[in-house]
């Protein structure tokens, strides 16, 4: 299964063509690499000290131009090449029996890496061509030596197996409860909070602390993992969502009228009276951004570091209540009664894009953490899988007995329905795969209709907000078990979580950059680039990056007389004349093969088309 | 049923005391990591910033001599001493930590027209308007007379090159004494320095305003042509790590230009610098100081904001990181307008608009010139071959 891509294996081809022309001359302290025959003796055994001082020679393969100015020659330090295994033996005679560095799996090698070798720049010299490869073997490197540092994460993710045939959807939570250890077994919980209306949860971003409000007006914030209950009050006004922003400092309410932003002890601190009749909140931790969906159908943008409503868009399609953000782009998905779904930046005043989902209404959307797939539920009963990274075609279906009104997914790509008061719990083959809905992972029943559902991030829980109260499920394999410790540390010390806020607001990322395509401002802006070298052209009076006339070299012994110049000049010309004939032949041919098909009925004008 | 349940140990986590480091376990996967581009953006734009915030190229002016300062040189050991002649035939050693002259001689008549050191450093030459050239010891007083009637610039150890007032570089070969090659340009080089690291590139300092750098093998066409300053070039002098250099110009200012780029990356003025004659960088590669018409000499850094003194490796990481992003993110064009913006004096500023005004109109009449004649009449010359006029075996 692990194959190993050896690190001097990238070359691309048009320089191996290089390399094989120049033969790199034979240093005295460099081995043959042709093997000892058979039956000779190994020679006198090798010094070790001798080995070890033996200093790496760069392959050579990225021979840069050589300018008047010589730049230093960026050649990435490669690992050290792997000599002839029976090179390799100590003072002992022992081989080693592992030769070469250690195998590195190639799907994570994959992972980290980002680049895109089909797309071809126009226009490129040889000199960005070749620091652009040189940029890119250096980004190989190091995405193997990123994959190699797998090894250190030290978490397991949970599982859950049954044995014999056994249906893990039929196991309950009691019986995982008891099976498990005690730390575990103590984050199952169930609070019944009956007297206050249906609730709706929240947790923030590093999965410790869980925020709760009711409809009738109880709202209280809790670090569930201690049981500790940081406050705890009744807003006097029905609350209709509730959610942290970018910490655990500051829960963020709407309620009826107005939306509400408190402090962790309970203090308001603003009513923003601008966000009326929220339905829907959603916070986009690396923007700032607090998106709220409402009654009166404005889909409005606070960015809560400044205090500033930097957009309010009128979505146009009645009273919005389903919403939902894509982590990987901070896009906002908005789920209309008419069946389609939305997608909105507040950068544009029109939706980016809109997909119709369902034949009826929509009325859960869901999205994952990687931004690859989107879970949408109708009033059709159906539950559709849709492909958000290229085709956006619905993946996989699934008819479900009772709509199911609330949709969630975990860290790890497993999606949650809940669809009365039952919820369904479905699981894909591995992180990168669609959760696969023929049959559900875990089931559970609640003691009243589900309103409100959130995977815990970083631990394998799954908190449900009913007309019961609040109700905290074991799920095995939900949770990323290796949270990385610069991002969001869930045992972070007040120290740490104050310099990550100062940290986190100095790269605060702009609303205008919010787009489909989260590595837009990566890619070269093309059509930018060839306006300005047009424009360039015509204020120069000529194109100083054209390829100057072909002037033949001057030669000795008689090859350099008029006539041999006139006849390598003119090589030279019907060579390019032929190159630009061939062109436009391939491009004549193109125009009649798109042309062709056309031809629906023929009628007394087709003489005139070219 | 087979279940496991994810659950962490807090002491793996938590630190055990408050004397101990706090834990940072690190997850590269780039799921728990979204908006890289963007945020790595930001960054750099935020780096950009700051470097501007941080630029106080400034140090020291050493004040003492009565009269312009006309030439330095530095002590090839000792990075801390300094030596400079005026235009009244005064030499003085500085020190250029404690900011003071440590002795002054008045070694020659009229003006002091070129000073160097010896490579060992035990005594120096300097070469005045009286017709002589007299040698001194580094250390104590005394002189000894010598003749030299050559304007020279001691450059490779076998290879001189020199610029005469009739607009021609000579490359001459100490072995045989014998002069190599010529080059004559449009209008008269003030000084020529080599590079230190590429033996046969050396800089030229025109009186065109321009700089070419030229390489030794090929002298029909300069390397590059530098097009910055507004008035003639007066002075030119390389980094130790041969990959920029600085120039001194008669309008009031000094600027770092890189070795390939025709455009520099820094500019130094003050209010109280005028004309400047002299520049020469440290051989740290760190500072950078010049002597100027106003009896002056000043020190400078070599990157405007950078912090001197030991480092702490938080402080060099932090530091690195940012020139790494500010390089990668170097083009875009909010980034790029910051990175670039200097202040200009309002003489330097006006004259760089009429000069751009001037250079655009000879632009389009060339071009209206070449449109509207037969093609192939008139040549299109790059601007590198218009300068050079001839080069002599």
């Amino acid at each position: 299964m692990e194959t190993a891509p050896k690190p001097g294996k990238d070359v691309p081809p048009k320089k191996d063509k290089l390399q094989t022309k120049r033969k790199k001359p034979r240093r005295y302290w460099e081995e043959e690499t042709v093997p000892t025959t058979a039956g000779a003796s190994p020679g006198p055994p090798r010094n070790k000290k001798n080995r070890e001082l033996r200093p790496q020679r760069p392959k050579n393969a990225y021979i840069l131009k050589k300018s008047r100015i010589s730049k230093k020659p960026q050649v990435p330090k490669k690992p050290r090449e792997w000599k002839n295994p029976e090179s390799q033996r100590g003072l002992s005679g022992a081989q080693d029996p592992f030769p070469g560095p250690a195998p590195v799996p190639v799907e994570v090698v994959q992972k980290f890496c980002g680049i895109d070798k089909s797309r071809k720049l126009p226009h490129s010299k040889a000199k960005t061509r070749s620091r652009l490869e040189v940029a890119e073997a250096e980004e190989e490197e190091t995405s193997i030596k990123a994959a190699r540092s797998e090894l250190l994460l030290a978490e397991e993710p949970g599982f859950l197996e049954g044995e014999d045939g056994e249906d893990t959807a039929k196991i309950c939570q009691a019986d995982i409860v008891e099976a498990v250890d005690i730390a575990s077994a103590a984050k199952h919980f169930d609070l019944n909070l009956r007297q206050f209306g249906p609730y709706r949860l929240n947790y923030s971003r590093t999965g410790r602390h869980l925020a709760f409000g009711g409809r009738r007006g109880h709202v209280a914030a809790l670090d569930w993992v201690t049981k500790k209950l940081m406050c705890e009050i009744n807003v006097m006004e029905a609350v209709r969502d509730i959610r942290f922003l970018h910490s655990e400092a500051l829960p963020a309410v709407a309620q009826n009228r107005w939306l509400h932003i408190y402090d962790n002890q309970g203090i308001e601190l603003h009513c923003i009276r601008r966000c009326d009749r929220v339905t829907r909140l959603e916070f986009l931790p690396f923007h700032f951004l607090l998106a709220t969906a409402s009654e009166t159908g404005f889909l409005t943008y606070l960015d809560v570091s400044v205090g500033k409503i930097v957009a309010a868009l009128n979505a146009r399609a009645g009273r919005l209540d389903v919403m939902s953000q894509n982590p990987y782009n901070a896009v906002i998905h908005l789920g209309h009664s008419n069946g389609t779904v939305s997608l909105w930046s507040p950068a544009m005043k029109e939706p980016l894009a809109k997909i119709l989902c369902h034949r009826g209404g929509v009325r859960a959307v869901a999205v994952d953490s990687t931004g690859t797939y989107m879970a949408t539920s109708g009033l059709d009963h159906q539950l559709k899988i849709f492909d958000l990274r290229g085709t956006y075609q619905p993946l996989s279906t699934r008819t479900l007995p009772h709509g199911a009104g609330h949709l969630a997914f975990s860290q790890r790509g497993l999606l949650v329905a809940g669809m009365g008061d039952v919820v369904n719990i479905w699981a894909g083959q591995g992180k990168a795969s669609p959760p696969s809905l023929e049959q559900p992972y875990l089931t559970h029943r609640l003691s009243g209709p589900v309103h409100g559902l959130q995977f815990c991030p970083f631990e394998d829980v799954l908190g449900v907000g009913h007309t019961g109260g609040i109700t905290s499920m074991l799920v095995p394999g939900a949770g990323e078990p290796n949270f990385d410790g610069l991002e969001s540390n869930p045992y972070r010390s007040r120290k740490q979580r104050q310099e990550w806020e100062v940290k986190a607001l100095l790269e605060k990322v702009p609303a205008e950059l919010i787009c489909l395509d989260p590595r837009a401002l990566a890619k070269v802006d093309v059509i930018s680039l060839e306006q300005g070298k047009k424009e360039q052209i015509e204020r120069l009076g000529y194109d100083p990056q054209a390829k100057a006339p072909f002037q033949p070299k001057p030669k000795q012994k008689g090859r350099s007389s008029t006539a041999s110049l006139v006849k390598r000049k003119r090589k030279v010309m019907d060579e390019e004349h032929r190159d630009k004939v061939r062109q436009s032949l391939q491009q004549q041919h193109h125009k009649e093969a798109k042309a062709k098909p056309t031809g629906a009925r023929p009628s007394a004008l087709d003489r005139f088309v070219r | 049923m087979k279940v496991k349940m994810l659950s962490r140990n807090p002491d793996n986590y938590v630190r055990e005391t408050k004397l101990d480091l706090q834990r940072v376990p690190r997850n590269y996967d780039p799921a728990l990591h979204p908006f890289e581009v963007p945020r790595e953006y930001i960054r750099a734009l935020n780096a950009t910033k700051l470097e501007r915030v941080f630029a106080k190229p400034f140090l020291a002016s050493l004040d003492g001599h009565r009269d312009g300062v006309n030439c330095l040189a530095k002590h090839p050991e000792k990075l801390a001493t300094v030596l400079s002649g005026a235009c009244d035939g005064e030499v003085r050693i500085w020190n250029l930590t404690q900011r003071n002259c440590i002795r002054t001689i008045q070694a020659h008549e009229g003006f002091v027209r070129g000073i160097c050191t010896r490579f060992c450093g035990t005594s120096f030459f300097t070469v005045g308007d009286d017709k002589t050239v007299k040698q001194w010891k580094m250390d104590g007083p005394g002189y000894g007379d010598e003749e030299e009637p050559l304007h020279t610039i001691l450059g490779k150890t076998f290879l001189l090159g020199s610029c005469a007032s009739d607009r021609n570089i000579v490359l001459y070969d100490m072995r045989q004494a014998t002069p190599l090659k010529k080059v004559i340009l449009d209008m008269r080089t003030n000084t020529i320095c080599w590079n230190p690291m590429e033996a046969f590139i050396f800089t030229a300092a025109n009186e065109d305003y321009n700089l070419y750098t030229f390489d030794m093998r090929a002298l029909d066409t300069p390397v590059m042509v530098h097009m910055d300053h507004v008035s003639a070039v007066l002075d030119v002098d390389y980094s130790p790590t041969g990959k920029e250099f600085v120039s001194a110009s008669f309008d009031k200012s000094i600027r770092i230009f890189p070795v390939d780029k025709s455009r520099s990356r820094e500019v130094y003025h003050t209010k109280r610098m005028q004309h400047v004659i002299c520049v020469k960088w440290t051989s740290d590669s760190k500072y950078i100081m010049c002597g100027s018409d106003e009896m002056n000499i000043r020190l400078w850094k070599a990157n405007a904001s950078e912090k001197l003194g030991v480092l702490t490796s938080r402080e060099k990481a932090a530091k690195d990181y940012n020139q790494k992003l500010k390089e990668k993110f170097q083009h875009y064009p909010h980034i790029k307008r910051i990175a670039r913006h200097r202040h200009l004096p309002k003489s330097i500023y006006s004259q760089i608009q009429e000069q751009r005004i001037m250079k655009e109109a000879r632009r389009r009449k060339e071009v209206n010139r070449i449109k509207h004649s037969k093609p192939g009449s008139v040549p299109l010359v790059s601007e590198k071959k218009k300068h050079v006029v001839a080069v002599v075996k």
